[in-house]
C-alpha cells in the first residue's frame, strides 16, 4: 500500500521495520521530521527514544546502545554532523555497528537549511580523527530509502562499522508516495562482542585505546582489511542511458534526479548523454568509471557543492577521460534546464574537440 | 595472619583479600593515588551484592581509563566526558543491568558536564562514580574545574585565580537541584574511616539504581600526590585540611530508597522486553 510521506518520516518508519529499537536525536533542520517520527513510533513500538542534550550525547548514546547489542540510529545535519564525528571515530575504532543519517544543508558554519551536497568530503573521508571510512549510502527518492535503510542496518551489522545515509534537505522534507511492503527486516547476526553482563561467559571489554604503537598499527591494518573487503563487495550504483553515451554525467542523490531531468531533454535533442548515479559514495564505483572510460571520453560531474565528488571521479579515471564539472554551493538547487544548457554546451565543445561535426 | 596458640595448630584469619572480581594485575596508578582503592571498593561491592553478572562499567579517558585491565566485569571505554551518555545508551537498552560510569573531574565537571547534567536531569537510572582529585592527573597535573583557588598546577602556575579561571565546581551541589537525582554523596578515600564510608556510599548508590530510584552519584575526593607534588601522607592530610573545606563530605541528597513504582526512564522498556520474552 502506498502512503504519502516525507523522506524523513519514511526513513524513520523504515528503520523501525528494519529492527532499529534505539534512536537518539537532537533537533536540527532539515531532519526534524525524523526525530519527531521516532519520538512517536518508538513509544508505540516499545523501543528507546531520547531527545539528547546535544549531537555529541546522541552519538555516544548510540555507541552505548550498540555495545549493548541493539540496532541503534541517530540523525543530524551540517553543524550537528560535525559534532558527531568524535563518536563516529570511536564507533569505527570499537567496531560497533550504527546507522547515522545526515540530511545535509548548506554550509560552512551555520550556513542555511537549504539542500546541499557540500558534506561529501566529511561523509566519505571518515570525517573524524584517525584512518577510517564509513560506508556512505546516497538514496535519491523516498521509495529508495525503504531499500537503503534495511541495507544500512545489514551492512552495519555485517561489517561492524557505522553506515551513513547521506541525503539532503530536499529528500528529507519532500513528500512522495512510498510503499513499505517489500521491506525485509535484515536477519539478526550473532553478536559475540556485546556487553550485557558477564553471565555464563568471561567478562568482555570494548575499547579503542591501544598504547603500543605496533598493536595500534595492527588494529589499523585490521580495519583497513575490512575496508578493502567492503570496497570489493559493496559498491552500488545506477546507470541510465550509458550504453551509447558519448558523455556520462556523474551525480548522486537529489543531484542525480536533477541530472536525469536534464538528460531527458538532452536525449530529446539527440545528444548522447547518460548518467552514473553512485548509490554507495564510499565505496565509490571506481571500476565502473574505469570500464566506461574505455568507450566514453567525457565525464560531467554535477554536484550541489563547489566540487567534492569530482575528486573521486578524477581518481577513478586516472586521466583516461576529460572531466567536466558544474556545481552550485551554498544550498542553491539548480533547475534541470540550467544543467541541461551547461551539459549541452560541454557536449558540443567535446564533440568539436574530438573532430566531430 | 593470626596464630591460634590455644590449639597449637596454625590457623589463619583473613583480614583482607583481593576481591575475586579484581584481576591479579598491577595497577598503573602512582603511589598514594586513590584510584586503586576506589577500583577495589567497586569490585568488593559488586561481588558482595552478587552483581558480577549484571554490572557494566563505562570507563573514562584519564587516569581511570584502563579499568578493563582490572575489572572482571563488562567494561566499555567512553570518549572523554561522554561516560554518562554511553551509560544512558546501555541502561535504556538493558534496564535490568547495573550500569555505572567512572569519571574524573575533568571528565565530568568540564568536558562532559552537559552529558552528566542531562543524564542526571532525566533521572537516568545509572550511577556515576565521580573521582575528584582536583587536577587532570593523566595529562600531567593541569588545572581542573575542581582545582581549589590559589592551588598551583601546571596551567595555573601562580595558583588558580578566580578572576581568570573561575571557581571550583561542586558537582554534587549543582546536581542536587535537579529533580532527576535520587542519591548524591561526597566521600573521601584519604583514611581508613573514609574508605569504609566510601564503600557504604557506593553500595547505597547501586542499591538506589536497583530500586529504580533514578540518578545516583558518589563523588570521591581522592589524593593525587604526584600532581599535587606532595608526599603520600601529606596528600592524605591535605584532603582533610584543605580540600574538604571546599568540598564538604556527606549525603548531599537522598530521596530515599522506597520507590514503590520505579519511575526511572527505561522501566517501560524492561516491561516491553519481558512481555516479548513471555
Amino acid at each position: 500500500m502506498k502512503r504519502l510521506m516525507s523522506g524523513n518520516a519514511a526513513l524513520g518508519e523504515a528503520a523501525i521495520l528494519s529492527g532499529c529499537t534505539a534512536y537518539f536525536g537532537y533537533p536540527i533542520t532539515p531532519q526534524n521530521e525524523l526525530t519527531e517520527h521516532m519520538a512517536k513510533r518508538m513509544g508505540e513500538s516499545g523501543g528507546v527514544f531520547i531527545q539528547s542534550e546535544s549531537e555529541i550525547a546522541a552519538i555516544n548514546m548510540v555507541l552505548g546502545a550498540s555495545a549493548a547489542g541493539v540496532r541503534a540510529m541517530t540523525s543530524s545535519s551540517g553543524p550537528g554532523m560535525s559534532l558527531k564525528q568524535e563518536g563516529i571515530s570511536y564507533l569505527v575504532a570499537d567496531e560497533l555497528p550504527a546507522v547515522i543519517v545526515d540530511m545535509a544543508r548548506g554550509g560552512p558554519g551555520m550556513g542555511n537549511i537549504s539542500p546541499s551536497q557540500s558534506d561529501y568530503f566529511q561523509a566519505t573521508r571518515g570525517g573524524g580523527h584517525g584512518d577510517y571510512k564509513t560506508i556512505v549510502l546516497a538514496p535519491a527518492t523516498v521509495q529508495e530509502l525503504t531499500e537503503i535503510v534495511p541495507l544500512a542496518f545489514e551492512l552495519a551489522d555485517t561489517y561492524r562499522n557505522p553506515v551513513l545515509i547521506l541525503g539532503d534537505g530536499m529528500l528529507g522534507q519532500m513528500m512522495e508516495p512510498v510503499d513499505f511492503d517489500a521491506l525485509k527486516r535484515p536477519p539478526d547476526v550473532r553478536k559475540d562482542y556485546i556487553l550485557d553482563g558477564a553471565r555464563g561467559r568471561p567478562a568482555r571489554s570494548i575499547y579503542s585505546l591501544i598504547f603500543d604503537a605496533k598493536l595500534q598499527e595492527e588494529h589499523n591494518w585490521k580495519l583497513q582489511r575490512k575496508f578493502q573487503l567492503i570496497e570489493q563487495n559493496e559498491v552500488r550504483y545506477e546507470t541510465y542511458l550509458t550504453d551509447d553515451a558519448e558523455m556520462v554525467v556523474v551525480a548522486y542523490g537529489m543531484g542525480a534526479r536533477i541530472a536525469k531531468g536534464a538528460i531527458k531533454r538532452l536525449r530529446n535533442e539527440g545528444q548522447k548523454v547518460g548518467l552514473v548515479r553512485p548509490i554507495t559514495l564510499w565505496p565509490f564505483p571506481m571500476k565502473l568509471l574505469q570500464d566506461l572510460s574505455a568507450t566514453v571520453n567525457d565525464f560531467f560531474v554535477f554536484e550541489m557543492s563547489a566540487g567534492q565528488m569530482v575528486e573521486d571521479v578524477l581518481l577513478a579515471l586516472e586521466g583516461k577521460g576529460n572531466v567536466h564539472f558544474y556545481g552550485r554551493p551554498g544550498g542553491v538547487i539548480p533547475m534541470p534546464v540550467e544543467l541541461y544548457r551547461i551539459v549541452s554546451r560541454h557536449y558540443y565543445q567535446a564533440q568539436a574537440a574530438r573532430g566531430g561535426n | 595472619m593470626a596464630r591460634d596458640s590455644a590449639g597449637g595448630a596454625t590457623a589463619t584469619k583473613t583480614v583482607y583479600k583481593r576481591p575475586s572480581l579484581l584481576k591479579p594485575a598491577h595497577f598503573h596508578y602512582c603511589p598514594g593515588c586513590g584510584h586503586g582503592i576506589i577500583n577495589r571498593l567497586l569490585m568488593e561491592v559488586i561481588e558482595e551484592m552478587g552483581l558480577a553478572e549484571s554490572a557494566i562499567c563505562v570507563a573514562p579517558a584519564g587516569c581511570g581509563m584502563l579499568l578493563y585491565n582490572y575489572f572482571e566485569i563488562d567494561v566499555i571505554e567512553s570518549a572523554h566526558g561522554r561516560g554518562s551518555a554511553v551509560a544512558t545508551g546501555i541502561k535504556r537498552v538493558l534496564p535490568q543491568n547495573l550500569v555505572f560510569s567512572y569519571q574524573g573531574d575533568g571528565d565530568l565537571a568540564a568536558i562532559g558536564t552537559a552529558e552528566g547534567f542531562h543524564a542526571a536531569n532525566r533521572g537516568e537510572n545509572i550511577t556515576v562514580i565521580f573521582v575528584n582529585n582536583g587536577v587532570y592527573g593523566m595529562t600531567g597535573g593541569q588545572m581542573a574545574p575542581t582545582t581549589l583557588l590559589d592551588q598551583v598546577t601546571t596551567t595555573s602556575p601562580a595558583g588558580r585565580c578566580s578572576n581568570l579561571a573561575g571557581h571550583p565546581v561542586r558537582i554534587c551541589e549543582v546536581f542536587a537541584v535537579l529533580d532527576g537525582t535520587a542519591y548524591l554523596e561526597r566521600v573521601a578515600v584519604n583514611k581508613p574511616s573514609g574508605v569504609t564510608k566510601t564503600k557504604k556510599a557506593i553500595r547505597k548508590a547501586f542499591q538506589r539504581q536497583l530500586d529504580g530510584a533514578g540518578f545516583s552519584l558518589v563523588e570521591i575526593l581522592s589524593p593525587c600526590p604526584t600532581a599535587w607534588k606532595m608526599g603520600t601522607m601529606e596528600a592524605c592530610a591535605w584532603v582533610d585540611d584543605v580540600m574538604k573545606k571546599v568540598f564538604p563530605l556527606g549525603v548531599i541528597k537522598d530521596t530515599g530508597g522506597d520507590c514503590a513504582a520505579p519511575a526511572a526512564p527505561g522501566a517501560g522498556a524492561a516491561e516491553a522486553a519481558d512481555s516479548e520474552e513471555g
